[in-house]
């Protein structure tokens, strides 16, 4: 007998997915006007897990509007000590239903459970208690001496990280003065409709927090909604640039964190080991669905051979299968939409002519999967070394020297992240200061941390999110002036 | 692919080629160890891999006040682990210091093998001559596998090529006996040099390469044993050799010692899991083991009273 693992599926026990939910407005889950629903589904299994309220114009309005009610009458004039109270309280209820949040996350978006429970959860509640912490002390942001909140924030969050991406764009918002209509993505609604239970429970005034539901459509009238000061949207360079295109020559401001074409750039003195791991860690984490995954490798020639076998063998022992597993390593693709989507830049890859290995694991029957997936000869011209994959999918390619590394990183129109490998230090200062994103991991990859901005160059969007930085996103600048508050234009 | 120039045997070629090796991120191989700590081994696993650590342990006994009787009631108990249980399997070895050898071999017969620590163990500081006498005596008083230590002041000081000729010679005086090689991970301290240590023996002939001795405060780390488990996997892909890997000192729970078994499948690979190529020198794990595993047969914890003391 060999030490294989028995299966170690963590229990769905904990939670209890209702057969249908409403909107969160004002305090209160309401029963959408229109009556439109539609449903959420286990990626890993295709089961239905609950039917999901569709928000109309009406919906939204009376979400805009309680949060109007409650920036005007409550959260605005609050002392920046009592926001932070609630803040905390939201932190620490996180932490004591973590379990329930981890398994209601693997539920409805597929990724494996060491990973909501090791990473998403945990993170979702230290931006909350990073972001408490500055509630009171806004006056230490380099923006003035008493810097002012923007009003209602509108935010859409997308379907790769849900739970942590409300936790970045409604913990800064809140610490700031400003109150939040946030629509979840379409396919991972659930865990922000747990989280509006958790308002509820950390008695948070009503409609300080609204949490409504729906599509691109909804997304739309959040997006035009005249009554929001602010959009922050995290999600594809496409929808983006339509956002964009709505609030040119309006008075709301704009973050946008968008797509990545990251590269991880290998030098020879790198410690290869560990930059097998950053590089499995770069694009294998959460099945590749993350903007700023390492999706292009960079490696230096004369140990490309070398590091490409020990990565292949490496990938050998991930564990694809039930994301509820404590062991599995990859989990399943959130949607059918992103499968294809997968599958076909995975053909033109094999269409141009690009080197294709395929991990060898075994795919479950029901369920949308991608196993591990490794371009080799891949040049700069071939689409997937240019369009965001957002998959399991590596595309490698080699340089010779430092600038060759720079010319090939920058030469995408993206800027999210990039990751160096050497122990060289002076090399690491020298190639950062070169490198056109807004994220550069030096001898690690995808680690994220509330006291670090986030955000990108190009067509990865602007502002930041984390860190001192990311409060601007939610503050009048000192020299916006009287003319950003509300009834003024 | 790295390739080893003939010869490996002077400071300069010995240091050039050890300085080539990549270098160890310790940030990242600690986040790896991390990463693997959280596998989650249950049911048949777990019962396959507390018979598997049992199989594996070199049951240990290393003080001065060893005695005859002790080294020979640890000697009944490697035999049998557990009186109360038939199935429960022997352990891989006794370890001992070399006036014991013939204590131990006098008990366990050919049934195990029988370890000896040797070659002014723990601090190695003594002459070639002693070393080599002292290895001598233990093989000569039955030990078929010798547990020696390098001499680490000689590594620190760059004097690799001593390091190498003490080594080739300990192994000549060691004949037929296996050698393992304590590397004394936590007086080498930073991973790169437990990364040069180990190929350092390899290169020499080490049978086995062991993290400790179990005198120094810093014993086997997860981390360490991965950067051994690397070494021995990626000897084996240049060489075709395998080297065994002795994590020592430190491992005191079954859950602790089934960690050690993930890292193993997971970095050097299945063909690493057996008690030829991995051991725990350990005194106290055998119990925690035999104690989860009548828990794994009866379904309830016994407690100490079940297990014995030797």
């Amino acid at each position: 007998m060999t030490f294989e693992y028995a299966p170690a599926p963590e229990s769905r026990a904990i939670v209890s997915i209702a057969s249908s939910y409403g909107l969160f407005i004002n305090g209160e889950f309401v029963d959408p006007t229109g009556g439109t629903t539609f449903k959420t589904v286990n990626p890993a299994t295709e089961e239905v897990l609950a039917e999901i309220s569709e928000a109309n114009q009406s919906d939204v309005n009376a979400a805009v509007n309680s949060a109007r009610q409650a920036y005007d009458r409550i959260w605005s004039v609050m002392s920046g000590r009592d926001r932070a109270k609630y803040l905390f309280r939201i932190a620490r209820l996180l932490q004591e239903r973590a379990r329930e949040f981890a398994v209601l996350e693997t539920l409805d978006n597929g990724k494996p459970i060491r990973e909501s429970r090791d990473i998403d959860v945990p993170l979702a509640a230290a931006h909350f208690f990073y972001h408490a912490g500055w509630a009171d002390k806004l006056e230490y942001a380099g923006l003035g001496a008493n810097p002012q909140p923007l009003g209602v924030a509108g935010q859409i969050i997308p379907w790769n990280f849900p739970l942590l991406m409300l936790a970045w764009k409604i913990a800064p918002a809140l610490a700031c003065g400003n109150t939040v209509v946030l629509k979840p993505a379409e396919s991972t609604s659930l865990t922000a409709l747990l989280f509006a239970e958790i308002c509820q429970q950390a008695d948070l005034p009503p409609g300080v927090v609204n949490i409504i539901t729906g599509a691109g459509e909804t997304g739309r009238m959040i997006v035009e909604h005249e009554g929001i000061d602010k959009i922050a949207f995290t999600g594809s360079t496409e929808v983006g640039k339509s956002i964009a295109r709505a609030l040119a020559g309006t008075n709301r401001k704009l973050t946008l964190e968008l797509g990545g074409k990251a590269a991880n750039i290998v030098f020879d003195d790198a410690p290869i080991d560990q930059a097998v791991e950053g590089i499995v860690d770069g694009i294998f984490f959460n099945q590749g669905h993350v903007c700023c995954a390492g999706s292009r490798l960079l490696l230096q020639e004369s140990i490309a051979e070398e590091t490409i076998d020990a990565l292949k063998r490496r990938l050998q022992t991930l564990r694809l299968g039930d994301p509820l597993d404590k062991n599995t390593d990859i989990g399943a693709i959130n949607s059918r939409e992103q499968l294809n989507k997968i599958d076909e830049l995975i053909k033109s890859g094999d269409d141009a002519g690009a080197q294709r290995w395929t991990a060898p694991c075994e795919l479950p029957d029901k369920g949308w999967w991608c196993a591990p997936t490794i371009f080799t000869n891949v040049t700069q011209a071939h689409r997937i070394a240019r369009e965001e994959i957002f998959g399991p999918v590596l595309s490698v390619l080699t340089f010779r020297t430092p600038d060759e590394a720079i010319e090939k990183a920058n030469n995408t129109p993206f800027g999210l992240s990039a990751g160096i490998w050497t122990e060289k230090g002076s090399r690491i200062l020298w190639m950062a200061n070169q490198l056109r994103a807004g994220v550069i991991w030096a001898n690690t990859f995808n680690r994220f941390d509330p006291t670090s901005p986030f955000g990108g160059f190009k067509e990865s969007g602007f502002g930041r999110e984390g860190g001192i930085q990311g409060l601007s996103a939610y503050l009048q600048s000192a020299n916006d002036g009287a003319d950003r508050a509300r009834g003024a234009s | 692919m790295r390739t080893i120039a003939e010869p490996l045997t002077t400071t300069s070629a010995l240091r050039e080629f050890l300085h080539g090796l990549p270098g160890v991120d310790e940030v990242g191989i600690k986040a790896r160890a991390t990463a693997l700590g959280t596998r989650s081994i249950k049911n048949d696993s777990k019962s396959w891999a507390i018979d598997m650590a049992i199989r594996m342990v070199d049951l240990t006994t290393l003080e001065g006040m060893d005695t005859p009787g002790k080294v020979r009631a640890m000697c009944a108990k490697a035999l049998r682990p557990d009186p109360t249980d038939p199935t429960a399997p022997s352990v891989a070895a006794v370890c001992v210091y070399g006036d014991m050898a013939p204590v131990a071999r006098a008990v366990v017969g050919d049934n195990l093998h029988v370890a000896a620590v040797a070659t002014a163990f723990p601090s190695g500081r003594a002459s070639i001559e002693v070393k080599l006498r002292d290895v001598r005596d233990a093989v000569a008083g039955g030990a078929d596998e010798i547990d020696m230590v390098i001499d680490r002041g000689a590594f620190l000081a760059g004097n690799y090529g001593l390091v190498h000729e003490q080594i080739v010679a300990v192994k000549a005086a060691c004949g037929l006996a296996h050698l393992k090689v304590i590397l004394e991970t936590g007086e080498l301290r930073t991973l790169d040099n437990v990364r040069r240590a180990s190929w350092l023996a390899m290169l020499a002939g080490a049978d086995f390469i062991k993290t400790s001795t179990g005198k120094v405060p810093v014993a086997a780390t997860p981390a360490v044993t991965i950067v051994m488990l690397q070494a021995v996997r990626d000897y084996c892909a240049l060489t075709g050799s395998q080297i065994g890997v002795k994590p020592a000192g430190g491992i005191r729970t079954s859950k602790d010692a089934i960690k050690y078994l993930v890292l193993v499948k997971e970095t050097a690979g299945e063909a690493w899991l057996t008690p030829d190529l991995f051991r725990f020198g350990a005194s106290t794990l055998l119990n925690d083991l035999l104690m989860q595993r009548q828990r794994m047969a009866v379904g309830h914890y016994s407690g100490p009273d079940y297990v014995t003391i030797d």
